[in-house]
């Protein structure tokens, strides 16, 4: 602790402040500062992702077409879902490990600063574009709208307009942006850690980066590979997923889900890190069975990378095939219930008190379960024919991605926002986001589950009568839903503008558990931390 | 470990990165406009932009490490940074892999009847499969090659190209530790020139398989798997090739020492990779 200050003396003595301007954000080759701009552009994505949402759930409150002409509404669920993921959470958890990991660590920034920039910079541009795909639809040559949802199947993918283009390119940039990200993340722990921050004595948050980075290098090329294969085929000829050519449509499936997957646990993979973070604090026990959590999670990393085919069982595969993927992903209940109960067993008997990170981690251990069950009912083949493409589907995987990752994301911005700002968050109005946030939540997809089970399809603009009362209910449910983000965004700029100051360490359980340095250093950090290695006790 | 106590370089605030971004970003909705018909000047002028970023960027960062900033833990981050690029580069290329085995495996003796769901041949009927596909299940939007590139003759001297430019780049490598730096130079000539002979007989094979076997990228899958295979290996020998004049021409300048030369090993890593690339597309696509 005491050798942990006196470095921060030193860094003062030597190093001014930041650079001024707007160059300070632009030129970066800080991680804190580009930390920061991973974030707020995530909070950014998310409401715009949120307000597609929104569209969409208002043309569902009725039967009927009311807002949307059909091609526009598959477009808005396919934006939803590409911003959501690769614009909201992905680049969410990319910032935080940009904060955390090397003020965690020890180190004086990520490994390869200039590149972070770069990873970041690629992320607006790739918006851009993204933003684009669904405007040149109203110009003459922008030929069909991009209406396939963001699995992007062919042969529909191949017959859409120019905004197919522009979405294959957007899949390229962003890619380029996680792959040169993972790189500097896996060598940043790896490279840079303080001489004495052995490998069993880093913070969860840490190791589920660093497989989480590992699975981002090993998928993303083969996303890559296969939209290139689709432009090819759109405009120089190939057949690669045309039949008549010797091709095969359900090779890019194939490969999409080899991505897609273990995309899944990319997005939850740095939230379990930060209830590994969380509920040690907050329970203030140590977390239960440290070197098993990381052994499940790696576990998990690789048993996520050899079930990708549950996600067609309807294409036609052999019976052994789906026999294979289905007992593979069941499989993967194992990894994460015993997560689960790590989490639970570090609260049995701690001295719990429930501030609005911890409220976020509870509510996460129950939702995320609700939806590791209902991932076992799909992942079961006969099952999942009846519930293939319904909005049984849907619901699981809001179940699984909003408390599996977006609702961790909001718990790691309460837990670290006094650290990054120096000041303390508004408790009160951080429950009562909460509260807001996770009922409304329940409101809008638990009903989903239903209208799936009685054969609502997913992804078409219109239904059938007799699901009117499932959807209203949802759709009121998510109007709810989206205003409460507005709440969290005020949260937000209210702490970085002012507030109770808050100390360096501003919860009393931040040092049980697994912390790293994080806390050693003063709240806010100043502009350059650890410039000399720190010592570790 | 006497390197922990010295201070990590951290750059000053850079504007290549954003500059990198915009470039990236111009090249590629270049494309975007060029496949649509509109026009190719954007792509043409995002690559300007980018080998003037790679001119300016690479530039700062060999000034940096001749001025001596790079401590060995600098050395480290670079060396993992670029094995972990490889890494990528690998799934890369695997999955083009894959997509043959799939294919090959899976896909097309179904089309051709076998198997269980494939029993009917219902599609095409009397479509047999045979590898190299030369008869396609549907012809109409494609063009039938008349024969599939053999193993022998160019593919056979291609290979031995490479692998040859395997042992130049060591035994420049030894001479650079040897610190003969006239070995080294020599060395790097020799791989260079090397690698240009292997694109110069690459263009001449593509156009032989254009020109007289109809061997094309709108031939069915077999064109398409060949070319998509032999095309980003060639696409990747010449970036290769270009980091390789850049090596040798900063060897010629006396640039790299034994104990401090990450940029000649990262660059002879990636070759060896290409190489490696080279002989799974020789038993791949060329033979089997």
């Amino acid at each position: 602790m005491s050798s942990a200050v006196t470095a921060n003396g030193h860094d003062e003595a030597h190093h001014h402040g930041p650079p001024k301007g707007i160059g300070r954000w632009l030129f970066s080759t800080n991680h804190k500062d580009i930390g920061t701009m991973y974030l707020f552009f995530s909070l950014i994505m998310l409401l715009l992702g949120g307000a597609m949402a929104m569209l969409i759930r208002a043309e569902l409150f009725m039967p009927g077409l009311q807002l949307l002409e059909p091609d526009l509404y598959n477009n808005l669920v396919t934006n939803h879902a590409l911003i959501m993921v690769f614009g909201a959470v992905m680049p969410a958890g990319v910032g935080l490990a940009n904060w955390m990991i090397p003020m965690m660590i020890g180190a004086p920034d990520m490994a390869l600063p200039r590149l972070n920039n770069l990873s970041f910079w690629l992320l607006p541009m790739a918006a851009i574009m993204l933003v684009s795909s669904m405007i040149v639809p109203f110009f003459p040559f922008g030929g069909g709208a991009v209406n396939t949802g963001w699995t992007l199947y062919p042969p529909l993918s191949v017959q859409a307009g120019m905004g197919m283009d522009l979405v294959i390119f957007t899949v390229h940039i962003l890619g380029i942006s996680s792959i040169l990200g993972s790189i500097n993340i896996i060598t940043t722990i790896v490279n840079m850690r303080a001489p004495d921050m052995t490998w069993f004595k880093l913070p969860i948050f840490v190791w589920a980066w660093l497989f989480t980075a590992f699975l981002l290098i090993l998928i993303l090329p083969v996303l890559a590979g296969g939209v290139t294969m689709l432009l090819f085929d759109r405009h120089f000829g190939t057949s690669f997923f045309d039949a008549a050519g010797g091709g095969d449509p359900v090779l890019f499936q194939h490969l999409f889900w080899f991505f897609g997957h273990p995309e899944v646990y990319v997005l939850l993979l740095p939230s379990i890190g930060v209830l590994g973070m969380i509920i040690p604090t907050f329970a203030r026990k140590p977390l239960f069975g440290y070197k098993p959590l990381i052994f499940f999670m790696g576990f998990l990393a690789i048993l996520g990378m050899v079930v990708w085919a549950h996600h067609q069982y309807t294409i036609g595969m052999s019976l052994n095939t789906t026999t294979y993927f289905m007992i593979g992903t069941i499989l993967i209940s194992i990894p994460v219930g015993l997560m689960l109960f790590n989490f639970m067993c570090t609260m049995w008997r701690g001295s719990m008190t429930f501030e609005t990170p911890m409220l976020f981690a509870i509510s996460i251990i129950l939702m995320f379960s609700f939806a590791g069950v209902t991932g076992v009912m799909l992942a079961v083949v006969p099952a999942d024919l009846q519930y293939h493409d319904t909005y049984f589907v849907v619901a699981h995987f809001h179940y699984a991605l909003i408390p599996g990752s977006v609702l961790g994301l909001f718990a790691a911005t309460f837990y670290w926002l006094p650290k990054w700002t120096g000041n303390m968050y508004d408790e009160k109005l951080g429950k009562i986001f909460f509260w807001w946030n996770v009922i409304s939540f329940n409101i809008t997809f638990f009903p989903q589950h239903f209208s799936g089970l009685a054969g609502m399809p997913r992804r078409i603009v219109d239904y059938s009568g007799q699901f009117v009362e499932f959807n209203v209910i949802s759709s009121l449910g998510a109007f709810m839903f989206g205003v409460s983000h507005l709440l969290f965004a005020y949260i937000i700029i209210k702490t970085i503008r002012g507030g109770e100051k808050a100390p360096d360490k501003p919860w009393e359980g931040g040092q049980i558990g697994t912390p790293g340095l994080e806390w050693t250093v003063s709240s806010p950090p100043p502009f350059h931390t650890f410039e000399t290695p720190p010592a570790v006790k | 470990m006497s390197t922990t106590k010295e201070a990590y370089y951290i750059p000053d605030p850079s504007p290549w990165p954003i500059i990198a971004a915009l470039g990236i970003f111009t090249m590629l909705l270049g494309v975007v406009l060029w496949v649509n018909d509109i026009t190719s000047m954007v792509m043409w002028v995002g690559l300007l932009m980018l080998s003037g970023l790679f001119y300016g960027w690479f530039g700062a960062v060999i000034s940096e490490s001749q001025s001596g900033k790079y401590s060995a833990k600098v050395d480290i981050s670079f060396r993992q940074g670029m094995f972990w690029f490889i890494a990528s580069e690998v799934f890369f290329f695997l999955t083009f892999f894959g997509c043959l085995f799939y294919l090959r495996t899976i896909t097309l003796p179904y089309l051709g009847g076998e198997g269980q769901l494939g029993k009917s041949n219902m599609l095409w009927e009397g479509f047999t499969y045979t590898w190299p596909v030369i008869q396609l299940p549907d012809a109409t939007n494609y063009v039938e090659p008349k024969e599939a590139m053999g193993p022998w003759g160019l593919p056979l001297i291609n290979t031995l190209i490479l692998l040859t430019s395997g042992a130049t780049i060591t035994w420049a490598h030894w001479g650079l530790q040897k610190e003969n730096r006239q070995q080294l130079v020599k060395g790097m000539a020799m791989t260079v020139g090397l690698g240009v002979l292997f694109l110069i007989c690459q263009a001449y094979e593509y156009s032989h398989a254009y020109a007289e076997l109809d061997l094309q990228l709108d031939s069915g899958i077999y064109g398409s798997t060949f070319y998509m295979l032999t095309g980003f290996h060639g696409f990747h020998v010449t970036i290769g090739t270009i980091m390789l004049i850049v090596i040798m021409l900063r060897s010629m300048k006396g640039h790299f020492t034994p104990k401090h030369h990450f940029a000649f090993e990262g660059v002879a890593w990636y070759w060896h990779f290409v190489d490696v690339v080279w002989v799974a597309l020789y038993i791949f696509v060329y033979w089997l």
